[in-house]
């Protein structure tokens, strides 16, 4: 009877990911689709949201928010900023791109390709699950009181990684203010130049 | 967008809000889903919604480029001063254990320390970016 149930509920959560999937592909080619910039940011902060369900389907709960968070909130605002700043309307090519278009379908009939050789989706022997992970599980709470495992892998066990992954945010972060004021004084020693 | 009545009151009504839960995230890191990255996050966009929705002058005046800008660099360091620490203690580089007399007690004490410096590093460049492109124009 219970594991019945089981099975009723793995059901629906199949249904769930595949209609979130196919409404997730189809934001994602109507954001490249469209010419209207604004438009297209919206839709992929629909697209990140879409992606936070999934996510949440999937338990991925820690992936969720930082998809809902970075994804669909802050990204969507800097693009709009940035869309302020430079143009609301994409230009029209006039050039058509067959070269580009042979290139991404052939990766992503790569990409599927691979994923056969991939093991199957939710296979507890996947080898994914077998190598540190049973360890994580078992050992974490005993050994940092935190009772998030992810938490405790991304902060305690691979606490480098994350150093890595705050030094790269930092120097981007670095990066854009460099970029930005430095033409900004350029811009404004030109103006003096001119009014010379 | 200062016409726009319901857009002022709700947001004015949320931000305190946004704040709270994003403090909420960075400590609860540890128990529930959530931690310094996204907390950081959330807490940068409660004061770029302040910024879209009033006035982006006030807001560059309670968060001023030269103090975010140190402040992001307050936190990387805190994250790494921690490994130092963890060295002088007599550990190796991030090994939170010597933090305490407890190992399982200096880990949490470890983790919840770097989380707060991930997200001072984060909140604060996600406000770098912002008023670097708001600015302009």
């Amino acid at each position: 009877m219970d594991q019945k149930k089981y099975k009723g509920e793995k059901k629906i959560d199949l249904y769930i990911n595949i209609i979130i999937l196919i409404f997730v592909l189809l934001t994602g080619i109507a954001a490249v689709w469209l010419r209207n910039l604004v438009a297209s940011a919206m839709l992929l902060g629909i697209y990140s949201l879409l992606m936070a369900t999934l996510w949440v389907v999937l338990d991925a709960v820690d992936v969720a928010f930082t998809e809902a968070a970075v994804g669909a909130g802050i990204t969507t605002a800097l693009l709009l900023f940035s869309i302020w700043l430079t143009g609301k309307h994409e230009k029209k090519s006039t050039k058509k791109p067959w070269l580009p278009l042979i290139g991404v379908i052939a990766t992503g009939g790569l990409l599927i390709f691979g994923t056969i050789g991939m093991p199957d989706f939710g296979d507890p022997n996947a080898p994914a699950h077998l190598h540190v992970a049973p360890y994580y599980l078992q050992y974490s709470v005993s050994q940092t009181t935190s009772p998030n495992v992810v938490t405790a892998v991304l902060a305690s066990y691979r606490g480098f990684d994350t150093l890595g992954e705050v030094t790269v945010i930092f120097t981007a972060g670095i990066g854009v203010l460099a970029l930005l004021t430095g033409l900004r004084r350029r811009r404004r020693s030109q103006k003096l130049e001119i009014k010379k | 967008m200062k016409d726009y009545l319901v857009l002022r009151v709700v947001s004015k009504l949320l931000i305190p809000f946004i704040l709270l839960f994003g403090f909420y995230v960075q400590m609860h890191g540890d128990y529930g889903p959530g931690g310094g990255f996204q907390a950081g996050v959330i807490i940068a966009s409660a004061l770029i919604l302040y910024a879209i929705i009033f006035n982006i002058g006030i807001a560059r005046k309670a968060a001023p480029m030269w103090i975010i800008t140190s402040i992001s660099c307050v936190g990387l360091l805190l994250y790494v001063g921690v490994g130092i620490a963890t060295m002088i203690a007599g550990g190796q580089f991030l090994e939170y254990g010597f933090l305490s007399t407890n190992s399982a007690s200096g880990n949490h004490t470890g983790i919840l320390i770097i989380e707060i410096g991930v997200g001072i590093t984060v909140s604060a460049v996600m406000l770098m970016i912002f008023f670097s492109l708001a600015g302009r124009r």
